[in-house]
């Protein structure tokens, strides 16, 4: 076996994906697409606080997902189990299971620095490292995964910047550092700095919430396009937002027992025009609280 | 202004009153409290100054450079007492920086909380250690270790180089080195533990998002932004070693002169004063003393300065209290 | 591009993730040797010193040099009498500079005055000694308590005087608006209520600054001297432990080396059980102001 208790690699899944995987998980359209992540069961504490509860829901594959919910009610908590981020705040825990192709990232054995190679993340302020130009903000992943020769960290470089929709912008100032940039050319900086390693999947919590409107909409232009090639991710508390990007939606309310639960999970335009229920009937209505 | 107090002006008097002898009395107070730093600080310069100088004016600059130290004659250079602590004081630097920021790395980055607390007060226990207990350990117990393993081992392996020849002693350069490390050890990782942990989460998040392992976000994300903090507690640490006195003074062996090998006796600038003052021979003898002190004083205050100022530009609002 | 980056470094991974584990390992080990002075140190200590701890050492005044036997008891008189006069000394002042830079220190003046009490800290204690000397010891032609007492007292100042900051500066906003609006004024504001809400703190950092200083032997050389009579008298020279510590390591006679790690065992103990109340009793760390 090639494999070294690591995750499988595409070829692996391709062969293992079959019809009877699409389970009992909640999905947000009818017609069977490949999930490219399957949460099953998750709950995720801090401490003794739980935070999210019992979440259960499959994220389809070159789509953008949006997770929408008030404040407090565990979106942020959810994404960061997704990709392992969740275990490094203190006394975090995990109980569930999330399926990368058909493997659980929880799994033990399991490094997390190799799941987040495949599963990167994009913050809610931007946070490009300040000792590095622009180009080596870039490239930083790249030294991870062996690439040596100028000539590939180059053309790598350039094609996550204009993947990002930043190269014209910057690419006669590669050698500036990157805290150098405004506020929306440095989101858009982490953007290229995640898609540069070829992650299968990038999630952002709040990308646009540190930014003005013009950097805003220039980043989920930028989230449309990525989705061609990327499974996204996108936790945001602006419901138009959802609206504009995303294909699915799911809405997260945190229960009486203080813990976030998933209450509805549809195509967005279901989602918005005919929720099933009454609670995110409520939300998008406004009539919230 | 007359037209507003007017009409409130028996108000205002009383408000007057009352506030003024007592806020008064307290702000010249407190302020006297704070000017006694300054007077303290101007007064040791003063004094030093004042009482070194004799040899300031007899010796001049070359004070700093000359190596003879002969009471009976009345010459007086410290170059050798500046060699002694420089070569102590490094070495310390260097060991107790390698040991101390690894040792933070684990404490911030590795251990959890239940193991990172009693680990990071027995390394701080160090420091509560008083410094003649240090020398008296020395002497004794590192001393003959010295002098029975670990030199021996030393000029097995290493005796063809320069320096590292010679006839291990129990107390000497070697023992100096060593005592030194331990001490400042503490001081090193606690200001290097504050530094790191004060590297905003969202770096060591960045690097970790990209797929990094704990060591490569260590490298990537911490070190870099801590790098001029670490570089400020390791000077912080070679400014309590260049002034470290009793210690140094039972371990190092008291000889006037450069030493050859790291086996060798030697001075350093605060073991010399420690050792000679109170049996000066002569009063330019103690002017030279007192002038090896001013020199110290000059050195560890600039050292001081820079070390602060490194420490203070990473750690900003969030600085813990350093306790020395 | 042939095959995704993540395949292509597979056999890189291998190794990145052993580098993982040798640096771990390597802070692990650091961990050790930071760990292992501490416990030789500790070790000695007891099994040196347990031996010469007796009810004699404690109330016996030293023999006449090379006679074994009798104690160390005008050192440690010695010691607490020039470490309280120090704190009697020194704390007013360094609580009144610590309350002046919380209250009045957000300027200029305030930035300088902190910064010369961090570079007051850092001072070496031997240069202290010095200055005392050259201030107190010279003009009164001799050596004495009340000297001793005034360096002890000059290297505790800068680091109580920080802490009064950090913990004034720790207390409530709110608690003082409230003492404002009733009238009070700053100074009875400060008085009755700020500086009793940060007591607890600057208790703990006068008494860490005790212990630092009750082992101080290097002010003392030049100040207090040393005596090897028991004195109470602070116009006369006077012992200390850390200074018969200091004589003792030096002498000659193995008794002398025997009472020395005793003395040492009870210094070290008692400011390890102090440190262990003040934290038991105050909390881990003097810390942090957000
Ligand atoms: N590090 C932490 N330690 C303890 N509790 C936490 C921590 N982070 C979040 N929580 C708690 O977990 C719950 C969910 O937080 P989370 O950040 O996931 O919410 P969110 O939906 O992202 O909110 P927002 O929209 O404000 O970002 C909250 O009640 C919060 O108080
Ligand atoms: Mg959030």
């Amino acid at each position: 076996m090639r494999n070294t208790g690591i995750l499988p690699t595409e070829q692996d899944a391709a062969r293992e994906r079959h019809p009877a995987a699409a389970g009992q998980a909640p999905e947000p359209d009818s017609q069977a697409q490949r999930a490219a992540l399957r949460v099953e069961n998750l709950s995720a504490w801090y401490g003794r606080k739980l935070a999210v509860a019992d979440v259960s829901l499959d994220i389809a594959a070159n789509s953008v997902t949006a997770l929408i919910g008030p404040s407090g009610c565990g979106k942020s908590t959810l994404i960061r189990t997704f990709n392992r981020m969740h275990e490094f705040a203190p006394h975090a825990r995990v109980e569930g299971r999330v399926l990368l192709e058909g493997v659980n990232v929880y799994d033990p054995g399991i490094d997390p620095a190799r799941v987040r190679q495949r599963i990167g993340m994009v913050f809610q302020k931007p946070n490009p490292f300040p000792t590095l130009s622009i180009a080596e903000n870039v490239a930083a992943g790249l030294r991870f995964l062996g690439v040596r020769s100028r000539a590939e960290i180059g053309d790598r470089v350039e094609t996550a910047l204009k993947l990002a929709a930043l190269w014209d912008e910057v690419r006669n100032d590669l050698k500036k550092p990157g805290i150098a940039l405004s506020g929306g050319q440095q989101q858009r900086l982490c953007i290229a700095r995640a898609i540069a390693v070829e992650p299968e999947i990038i999630l952002m919590d709040e990308p646009c919430s540190a930014l003005d409107p013009v950097a805003t909409l220039k980043i989920e232009d930028l989230m449309r396009g990525l989705a061609e090639r990327y499974t996204i991710v996108i936790v945001t508390h602006n419901m138009q937002q959802a609206a504009r990007v995303s294909d699915a939606t799911a809405f997260m309310l945190m229960g009486e027992d203080g813990a976030g639960h998933l209450i509805e999970y549809r195509p967005t335009q279901e989602l918005f025009t005919r929720p099933q229920d009454r609670r995110t009937e409520d939300y998008i209505t406004g009539r919230f609280g | 202004m007359a037209v507003t107090t007017l009409g409130r002006s028996g108000h205002r008097l009383r408000l007057m009153n009352r506030l003024k002898p007592g806020d008064w009395l307290f702000t010249a107070l407190v302020s006297a409290a704070a000017m006694v730093v300054l007077v303290v600080i101007g007064g040791l310069f003063y004094e030093l100054t004042s009482g070194a100088w004799p040899s300031i004016r007899e010796f001049g600059p070359s004070f700093a450079w000359d190596t003879t130290w002969s009471p009976s004659q009345g010459v007086f250079g410290a170059g050798s007492f500046i060699v002694g602590t420089a070569i102590t004081s490094v070495f310390a630097l260097v060991f107790a920086t390698a040991i101390a920021v690894f040792v933070a790395l684990f404490l911030v980055e590795i251990a959890p909380r239940a193991v990172a607390r009693p680990v990071s007060y027995l390394v701080e226990l160090l420091a509560a250690i008083p410094s003649v207990v240090y020398g008296l350990w020395g002497v004794f117990v590192l001393g003959a270790f010295i002098r029975d393993q670990l030199g021996p081992a030393i000029t097995r392996a290493f005796g063809w180089a320069p320096f590292l020849d010679g006839t291990p002693l129990p107390t000497g350069l070697l023992n100096a080195c060593l005592i030194l490390t331990v001490m400042i050890l503490p001081t090193v990782m606690a200001v290097s533990r504050d530094v790191i942990a004060a590297v905003p989460r969202s770096q060591r998040e960045g690097v970790l998002a990209l797929g990094a392992t704990r060591w490569e976000m260590i490298r990537l994300a911490v070190l870099p932004y801590a790098r001029s903090g670490i570089m400020g507690a390791a000077i912080l640490g070679l400014a309590r070693a260049v002034g470290e006195t009793l210690a140094v003074t039972l371990v190092i062996g008291n000889r006037v002169g450069i030493p050859d090998s790291i086996f060798d006796p030697a001075y350093t600038m605060a073991s010399v004063i420690a050792n000679q003052f109170t049996e000066v021979e002569s009063d330019l003898h103690r002017a030279a003393l007192i002038e090896v002190a001013l020199v110290l004083l000059v050195m560890t205050v600039l050292i001081n300065v820079v070390a602060r100022l490194l420490v203070w530009r990473v750690t900003k609002g969030q600085r813990a209290v350093v306790l020395e | 591009m042939t095959g995704s980056l993540f395949e292509r470094s597979e056999t890189l991974y291998r190794r990145r993730r052993a580098a993982n584990r040798l640096m771990t390992g390597v802070m692990v080990l650091a961990v050790v040797v930071a760990l292992v002075p501490l416990f030789f140190i500790l070790f000695y200590l007891v099994t040196k010193g347990i031996g010469g701890l007796t009810l004699d050492l404690l109330t016996q005044d030293p023999n006449r040099p090379g006679r074994p036997g009798g104690g160390v008891r005008n050192a440690i008189a010695g010691s607490a009498i020039m470490v309280g006069l120090a704190t009697a000394i020194g704390t007013p002042i360094a609580i009144g500079c610590g309350v002046f830079l919380a209250e009045y220190g957000q300027n200029r003046l305030g930035t300088v005055i902190r910064f010369l009490v961090d570079v007051m800290a850092g001072i070496p204690s031997i240069t202290v000694g010095l200055f005392v000397y050259g201030l107190v010891v010279l003009p009164q032609k001799g050596f004495t308590a009340f000297a001793g007492a005034l360096a002890l007292a000059i290297i505790l100042i800068p680091i109580v005087a920080r802490i009064t900051e950090e913990m004034v500066l720790l207390v409530p906003r709110s608690l003082r608006e409230a003492a404002y609006a009733l009238g009070a004024p700053r100074w009875r504001t400060v008085l009755r209520v700020v500086l009793p809400t940060a007591t607890p703190g600057i208790v703990t950092g006068v008494i860490l600054a005790l212990s630092r200083i009750a082992g101080e032997a290097a002010p003392l050389l030049f100040t207090s001297l040393g005596n090897q009579f028991f004195s109470t008298d602070v116009f006369q020279a006077m012992d200390a432990l850390p200074l018969r510590i200091f004589v003792y390591a030096v002498g000659p006679y193995d008794y002398w080396h025997e009472q020395a790690w005793a003395m040492s065992l009870l210094l070290v103990g008692a400011i390890l059980v102090v440190s262990l109340i003040v934290r038991a009793l105050f909390g881990t760390r003097v810390t942090v102001r957000q």
